[in-house]
């Protein structure tokens, strides 16, 4: 206990310190020539994702890790780094690579002959990213999947270390095990066991899994510097995927009493045109819920701490900067709060979805 | 809201997930989970063997409560018969002592019926001899004067018959 | 100015939600305060009811980050 408070006194120390630097490395704004502070533009570039990973500025200069562009195009798949836009995002810079031309716009990679400025800019938010005829499948690394990937390889190393200690250790555990058992133990007692019943056993990896996966995503968002920073959990692309396994998982757990409840409900027959609509729009609205919570928890947490941060360069006096980091240090330690707790929740809610599905007896 | 090629993301996000759900599944939570398991099954077993313990600890005490009584119950009947073998022996042996004691007074009596019965018989014979030798005597001394011989055989006879 | 409706709207969403989460809690301080031996199935029972009340205001959320 007193070594999880001493980690997360830590890591808020390390919030506090190193927020302030990540306002300034992003504020000189290469698109806007007015030398204007535009606080959507700081926040969209570290909310949204990326091709490159933006590390810091050096003297008007972006300082990234080039991240290796994956398409696939008419002529097959295509890869290439994407410092070969040269940090361009305004569609200006071509690339030619294994015979084809392609530009860079706002984050969208188009094919150079293709791309319309205005077409783009006419279609709504949503639609933006699905315009599959002017561009080619994007299966990018992009800031998010590395931040996945470097998250995934962190929690290998970590449990693959805590389970080593206990082959060789067979008494109470001790070091990293002993820090992680109570949180397993936790997963387990408090969110499997009651929600799943007798056969929790069977989705114990899953649940682990999940939770400690979104977990470490959240944290690694809040950490404003490189290697991390990547806001996995606060893009609804990674959530939406987290979701519908669950969703499979809940389908392929259900069994005979999970189906007959949604398909023949215990209602009179006039009733089933509605009811059964009801109960199947109720089966996908339960992870669509999952889906936008955590979505919605982890980036309305970053946009809040952002604009915070954003308010010295808005006011464009230090004298604001005292009350901002009183401000910023308060939501990163909430924000350190809900990154625990969204992750229990969405194991808590995959946990009950599931334990519904394989009720006995209703 | 701004989602960067969304096929990429749901792409890598699916796989990684996959890989990282398998990877951490055999080689994080199979042994984790099972080191617990084990560990709370020794845990249980410990403390069921330390209570069946804790019973059988009882049950030696009740035994050796039980065997205590019994050694004592034993030793108290002993020490009861002891003792009456000894106040037997003590009456016994004052019998033996008194019939003993009898006997011996009785022996003791005759003995000294016998010798008095030897002493008087002689006495009587020395008195005998004595009486004689007198006797003797005064007649040696007293035949050389006839009366006075006579004088004394009257007067001894006469003490003869007084005797 | 669709966008400051969508603000104005997601703001009256919070003030619902807020309303709702606020007597989840409330409730569930009271049930602890009389029952403090339930204290973890309350807990769990005032989660999963916030988060469900929280999922209806994110949807409001997502209305006004789309519009």
């Amino acid at each position: 206990m007193r070594l999880t408070q001493t980690l997360i006194g830590s890591l808020a120390l390390m919030v506090f310190l190193l927020m302030p630097l990540k306002g300034t490395a992003s504020d000189p704004n290469p698109e806007q020539g007015d030398g204007k502070f535009d606080p959507k533009e700081l926040i969209n570039s570290h909310v949204w994702d990326s091709h490159e990973f933006h590390i810091a500025d050096w003297s008007g200069h972006p300082i990234t890790l080039a991240l290796p562009i994956i398409l696939w195009t008419e002529n097959g798949l295509t890869i290439f780094p994407s410092s070969e836009f040269h940090h361009d995002n305004t569609g200006t810079t071509v690339v030619e690579a294994n015979g084809q031309q392609f530009v860079k716009y706002r984050e969208h990679i188009f094919y150079a002959d293709r791309f319309d400025q205005e077409k783009f800019e006419a279609t709504s938010t949503m639609g933006r990213p699905f315009l599959y005829e002017d561009r080619p499948l994007d299966f990018s690394i992009t800031k998010t999947v590395f931040s996945m990937i470097f998250v995934s390889l962190l929690l290998v190393l970590i449990f693959g270390f805590a389970a080593r200690s206990y082959k060789k250790n067979k008494k109470a555990p001790k070091g990293v095990s002993g820090l992680l058992e109570p949180i397993i133990l936790f997963v387990r007692d408090e969110i499997a066991v009651p929600n799943i019943g007798s056969k929790y056993q069977k989705y114990m990896p899953l649940l682990l899994t999940i939770f400690f996966f979104i977990w470490l995503n959240n944290l690694i968002g809040l950490i404003p510097f490189f290697p991390f920073s990547g806001n996995v959990t606060g893009n609804i692309i990674f959530t939406l995927v987290m979701a519908v396994i669950v969703f499979i998982v809940t389908i392929f757990s259900g069994n005979k009493y999970y189906w007959k409840h949604i398909l023949t409900p215990d209602v009179p027959k006039a009733l089933y045109p509605i009811m059964i609509p009801i109960e199947i729009i109720g089966m996908f609205t339960k992870p669509f819920a999952l889906m936008v919570r955590l979505f919605a928890n982890i980036t309305a947490g970053h946009i809040i701490i952002l604009s915070l941060v954003g308010l010295i360069f808005i006011f464009e006096t230090a004298a604001i900067s005292p009350v901002s980091i009183a401000f910023v240090l308060f939501m990163s330690v909430l924000e350190l709060l809900v990154a625990a707790l969204q992750a229990y929740v969405f194991t808590l809610l995959a946990a009950l979805f599931i334990g519904q599905a394989v009720e006995e007896h209703h | 809201m701004n989602i960067v090629a969304p096929e990429s993301l749901i792409f890598w996000t699916t796989i990684i997930f996959l890989l990282l759900l398998i990877l951490l599944r055999k080689f994080a939570w199979k042994p984790i989970l099972g080191a617990v398991r084990t560990r709370e099954t020794s845990i249980n077993d410990a403390l069921d063997a330390a209570e069946k313990a804790k019973l059988e600890m009882q049950n030696l005490h009740a035994d050796n409560e039980k065997l205590l009584q019994e050694a004592r119950a034993e030793r108290e009947a002993m020490m009861k018969e002891a003792r009456e073998l000894k106040a037997k022996m003590i009456t016994d042996a004052k019998d033996d002592a008194k019939v003993e004691a009898d006997k011996m007074v009785a022996q003791a009596q005759a003995a000294i019926e016998s010798e008095k019965k030897a002493a008087i018989a002689e006495l009587k014979q020395q008195v005998a001899t004595l009486s004689l030798e007198i006797a003797e005597k005064v007649v040696k001394h007293e035949l050389s004067d006839s009366d006075k011989q006579m004088k004394l055989v009257n007067e001894m006879l006469g003490d003869a018959k007084l005797n | 100015m669709t966008g400051t409706l969508a603000a104005v709207g997601a703001g009256l969403a919070v003030i619902g939600a807020g309303i709702g989460i606020g007597r989840i809690g409330g409730s569930a301080m009271d049930a602890i305060a009389r029952q403090p031996e339930a204290t973890a199935k309350i807990q769990t029972a005032m989660i999963i009811a916030a988060a469900l009340v929280e999922g209806v205001a994110l949807f409001a959320v997502v209305v006004a980050l789309i519009a």
